[in-house]
């Protein structure tokens, strides 16, 4: 278990503030590359030339989307709980902006803190007495019980089995590398570089699969982000209260009374819907037009379900008709909902039914045809994604070592490629093994020791 | 009779000759003992130094100022550097030796240092006194005082010799065991367990027939083990062969399974798996109809042959039976039977890394009784205890090799931190980092520390300081040196390389896989010129670092975090189980190897993430 922790040397990174609802999340980084690092995803004043302890305005984009507005406190070595550069960054409180932010910053370069590591920092650069340690010393042990069983409620779900045999996989290929090797004076007979090549290409396809179930894991985790859109006044705080039954929105007869997004969570079918309520705005009769210059359309691009709440007595169709090609036009599942009922003649909603099968028609306040609603809502989610039993990556500390995985599989092709000799492709396929390691347990080279003489006939 | 002597070595093998000539050097008055002074640094198995990983070993003794390599070269018949088509970390210099010049080499060098007195009989027992080593007690019962002593037995405690269903007392075939010192060991709260190992028949070399066997040559062009010019390469060599086992010969082996004390439960000690007799071969990988035998010649002056890979403890009928239906062997007279032998040995996790032991201050253990195989395992394991009996002796700080310095590093910290199960041997997969351990450079990785231990000359100090510079000269060279697209696309097509378009500086192209230095040199005129200035260990050594450099970076940024662990020290006495937040296995564990470094107490079996980070919150308070 080589190079697990105090690595000293790095930046790490971690949600300071508790997992879960709350109005803002903190996201703290320690290590000397924290302010530098947060500059780059930063726009606002340049924070490597600002003093320790200020406090700027600003947002964390990833390129040009924006992911949320922020504010980030700035600690300067030592001024600072670990004595390094410290940077808290707080954001709204929703766990997938803090999932988000947290993954822009390991792709540029920080690593997850581990349980109890800024804890650890902190002691080591000589932050606590004695009795303090031994508080801190209880927390990170009670800290490892819990994340290891959380780690192992998840490894139940299939995940555990497609690792395992990856790694075991890699395990034989670094065996018969390490035996050609160590042995090559000897008449063994090794795979062919090409059958290696291969082998390489389907982890390296599998280790991507992983990777990218992570965005779906995180929606199983936190939710299908659904957003209603809507005219102001089309009811969708009714709509999403009616979902809930219980009054979460604040809801009233003038319109734009939802001051700003509300998240909440609605289990449909087992499938939890994490729904975003748009603001109506006033300012604007155009609600796509509005959209163009707010926070709302990012909410639009990342969702995965947009439902387009109308009013069937409004009499502006015209409007109504523009804003849905616009929505349909943005390649995420869309549905058409018409609202109020109940307000109109039995016979016209028949009608407009057989006219309209992709639209579905319910009473948001007198909560009618919802179960229809949900219905579709599930049929257009690819609820496949979710049933077929594949393995999702879900933990962010995982997703990191299969980034790095990917990363060191990526250096053994290139070292095929470039016909590099196995000592080097060596160095690699040990890496990716330590980073599969850090999910399945720790790898030792007495594992491929073991892999070698069970198989091969070697030795004078 | 005898003085108060600083370093008493009991053993004179690999490792025992190593301690004695290390400490003496340094300084120590030192006594050698030995049940027979005619058979000091016997080659007990086979007549071989080197190899892949090990010969890793022999030049990091070397650079550190111990013996073996000079003793080696002294003695070669025929070198091979092993694994020349891989990378230059696999390159691994092998040699094969004249069995009685290596011993006489070895008495030689040991008699010439004045501070080295021998002393022959059986050392039967330990003087302990509070805890302490005081010196040892003779099988004459004679006391012999010290302020240290290194225990080097090999194969000689409680060892039993099996050849079929005879089994008799001794320490190799023809010289008796050992007896008292394990038995007392025990006595001081010691662990031991038993081991198991082999060596093949020995036959004539006149009854055999070699046009039926493959010649295997020595190098072309042979280097050697030492960077010292006390030793010159061969003008000569001597050639080995390569036959084959077949079909036949494993159906005779067969008949006398059931007399092999392998397969009858009489042997209880492990073997090594990777260094299996015969019949275990048979056995496990039924599927072979052949195995490899090496046939090695053990001398200038002997006929006696070495039959490399067909260790057996099968009775000695069979084994005539059966070797005679190898392929060159149809007539082969047998010198000597094959045989097994067991030993004690002592698990070496009850060692500290200075291999000094736990229980007992100034009692050092090195070799065999640690559990490893391997003359270059125990030699370098001498070495480490003789210089670190004679540091505490003086007073001066331990000597320890870290894991990112050499593989003598790796192979301590394995055997203090894992402990062995099986007799261990030394295998280029257990250095994390391989890369930077190469025979190439041990001594730019050793030679400085070895020397400030006042063991290396002044002499090898200043050569490796002129490889060094002369080396970043040529580097710096290399890069300013440039050759033009007319002058060398032609010959970059011939190496199925891509042409340039414009003048490119040497080391640019050195980067290439298909390119070497000796490829650029014939192009380019002016860069054969430059080159013809350095000699062709520099030239190795720049190749080296300028192809492989961002491999190489990559190792030592992992060095870099490694070590960052290996400076927290943890006191000798801390208390684990006054913890309560480490977990049940990490306290037990952790108490019983003490390690000594946040690093060391990372790679201990058992111990948890969480538990380092707790110890970390401990430490420094």
């Amino acid at each position: 278990m080589s190079f697990s922790i105090s690595e000293k040397s790095d930046t790490i990174i971690a949600l300071a503030t508790p997992q879960g609802v709350g109005a803002i999340a903190v996201i703290r980084l320690s290590g000397p590359d924290a302010i530098s690092l947060t500059n780059e995803v930063f726009k606002g004043k340049d924070l490597t030339k600002q003093a320790s302890h200020t406090i700027h305005f600003g947002t964390i984009r990833d390129g040009e989307k924006i992911i949320d507005e922020v504010l980030v406190s700035l600690f300067v070595a030592p001024k600072s709980f670990t004595k390094e550069n410290v940077v808290e960054i707080s954001t709204h409180g929703s766990s997938y902006i803090v999932n988000q932010v947290i993954k822009l910053f390991i792709r540029k370069g920080a690593r997850p803190a581990k349980p109890g590591e800024f804890t650890q920092r902190a002691f080591l650069n000589g932050q606590f007495d004695l009795a303090q340690a031994e508080a801190v010393a209880d927390l990170i042990h009670s800290d490892s019980e819990t994340s290891h069983q959380a780690a192992m409620n998840q490894m139940r779900g299939g995940f555990s089995g497609e690792i395992q045999q990856l790694r075991s996989k890699l395990i034989h290929f670094a065996s018969m590398i390490e035996l050609e090797l160590d042995f090559g004076e000897e008449d063994v007979e090794f795979a062919s570089r090409d059958d290696l090549r291969d082998l390489v290409e389907k982890l390296l396809r599998v280790v991507e699969v992983l990777i990218g179930s992570f965005d779906l894991g995180n929606v199983i985790k936190n939710g299908v982000p659904t957003v209603i859109a809507g005219k102001p006044n089309a009811g969708k705080s009714t709509l999403l209260n009616a979902l809930l039954n219980e009054e979460k929105a604040i809801v009233s007869e003038i319109a734009g009374t939802t001051r700003d997004f509300i998240e909440d969570e609605i289990n449909i079918g087992g499938i939890i819907f994490r729904f975003i309520d748009t603001a109506g705005l006033r300012e604007t009769t155009d609600v796509i037009e509005a959209m163009g210059v707010s926070r709302t359309q990012e909410k639009m691009k990342t969702a995965s379900l947009i439902l387009y709440l109308f009013d069937l007595t409004d009499t502006d169709m015209v409007e109504i008709s523009r804003d849905v090609n616009k929505l349909e036009n943005l390649g995420v599942p869309f549905l058409k909902v018409g609202n109020k009922i109940d307000r109109h003649n039995p016979q016209l909603i028949s009608d407009l039914k057989h006219k309209h099968p992709d639209t579905i028609f319910i009473s948001a306040g007198e909560k009618e045809n919802l179960d229809a609603l949900k219905d579709r809502i599930l049929e257009l989610v690819n609820l496949d994604k979710f049933r077929t039993g594949n393995t999702i990556v879900t933990n962010i500390r995982h997703y990191d070592s299969l980034v790095k995985t990917r990363q060191s599989l990526l250096d053994v092709l290139n070292g095929l490629d470039i016909q590099i000799t196995n000592d080097f492709l060596a160095m690699d396929i040990r890496r990716s093994l330590h980073y599969l390691g850090e999910i399945t347990g720790e790898i030792t080279t007495d594992d491929l020791l073991a892999n070698i003489f069970s198989k091969f006939c070697i030795g004078k | 009779m005898f003085q108060l002597y600083d370093v008493i070595v009991v053993g004179a093998g690999h490792a025992g000759c190593e301690a004695a000539h290390a400490a003496a050097q340094m300084g120590s008055k030192v006594l050698l003992c030995t049940m027979n002074m005619n058979t000091i640094a016997q080659m007990s198995c086979n007549p071989a130094m080197g190899g892949v990983a090990k010969g890793q070993i022999v030049r990091e003794i070397d650079a550190l100022g111990g013996m073996s390599g000079i003793i080696t070269d002294k003695s070669m018949i025929q070198f091979r550097m092993l694994n020349r088509s891989k990378g230059p970390a696999m390159w691994s210099p092998r040699s094969q030796n004249d069995r009685m010049r290596f011993a006489e080499e070895w008495r030689l060098a040991l008699e010439a240092n004045p501070n080295v007195d021998f002393w022959q009989e059986m050392v039967t027992g330990l003087l302990v006194k509070d805890n302490r080593i005081s010196g040892v007690r003779t099988g004459m019962g004679i006391d012999i005082p010290a302020k240290s002593v290194v225990l080097t037995n090999g194969t000689f405690l409680n060892g039993i010799i099996h050849i079929g269903e005879k089994k008799f007392g001794g320490g190799r075939t023809g010289e008796a065991s050992s007896r008292g010192i394990t038995e007392q060991l025990i006595e001081l709260g010691f662990e031991a367990g038993r081991m198991k190992t082999g060596t093949p028949p020995r036959v004539d070399g006149r009854s055999l027939d070699y046009t039926k066997m493959e010649i295997q040559h020595g190098d072309d062009n042979p280097e050697k083990f030492s960077f010292s010019d006390a030793t010159s390469t061969l003008k000569k060599q001597h050639n080995c062969w390569i036959t084959y086992t077949n079909k036949e010969v494993h159906e005779i082996l067969e008949t006398g399974f059931d007399r092999s004390p392998m397969f009858n439960g009489r042997i209880q000690g492990l073997g090594p798996r990777y260094c299996p007799s015969i019949e275990d071969k048979i056995n496990r990988f039924a599927e072979r109809d052949r195995h490899q035998i090496f046939v090695e010649p053990e001398g200038w002056n002997t006929v006696e042959i070495y039959v490399n890979g067909f260790s057996t403890s099968l009775p000695e009928d069979v084994q005539y039976k059966a070797i005679r239906k190898i392929a060159g062997f149809e007539n082969a007279k047998m010198f000597r039977p094959g045989y097994a032998i067991e030993y004690d040995y002592f698990p070496p996790t009850q060692l500290k890394l200075t291999l000094e032991t736990q229980l007992i201050d100034n009692l050092y253990f090195a070799g065999q009784i640690n559990g490893t195989t391997g003359y270059e395992e125990a030699a370098s394991q001498g070495l480490i205890a003789g210089m670190n009996a004679h540091n505490k002796t003086h007073e001066i700080d331990p000597f320890l090799l870290k894991r990112s310095d050499a593989y003598i590093g790796v192979l301590i910290d394995d055997l203090i931190n894992k402990g062995t199960e099986e007799p261990y041997r030394m295998f280029t997969s257990r250095a994390e980092f391989r890369l930077l351990l190469r025979q190439d450079n041990a001594d730019i990785r050793l030679t400085e520390l070895g020397h400030k231990m006042g063991l290396a000359s002044d002499d090898r100090l200043d050569r490796m300081m002129d490889k060094k510079n002369e080396t970043s000269s040529l580097m710096e060279a290399l890069k300013q040196i440039k050759v033009s697209p007319e002058s060398i696309n032609e010959d970059l097509e011939k190496h199925q390389t891509a042409i340039i378009k414009e003048k490119i500086s040497v080391d640019k192209l050195l980067k290439r896989p298909q390119l070497g230095l000796s490829d650029l040199r014939k192009m380019d005129f002016p860069l054969d010129t430059m080159l013809n200035k350095y000699s062709q260990t520099v030239i190795e050594q720049a190749e080296i670092l300028i192809k492989y450099d961002s491999y190489l970076e990559k190792e030592q940024a992992m060095v870099i975090k490694l070590n960052s662990m290996e400076n927290y020290k943890i006191p000798i006495d801390f208390n684990y189980l006054s913890i309560p937040a480490l977990s049940a296995e990490g306290k037990q564990k952790l108490n019983k190897v003490r390690p000594e470094t946040l690093g060391q107490a990372s790679r201990i079996s058992g111990v948890t993430p969480a538990d380092l980070s707790i110890l970390t919150v401990y430490l420094g308070r």
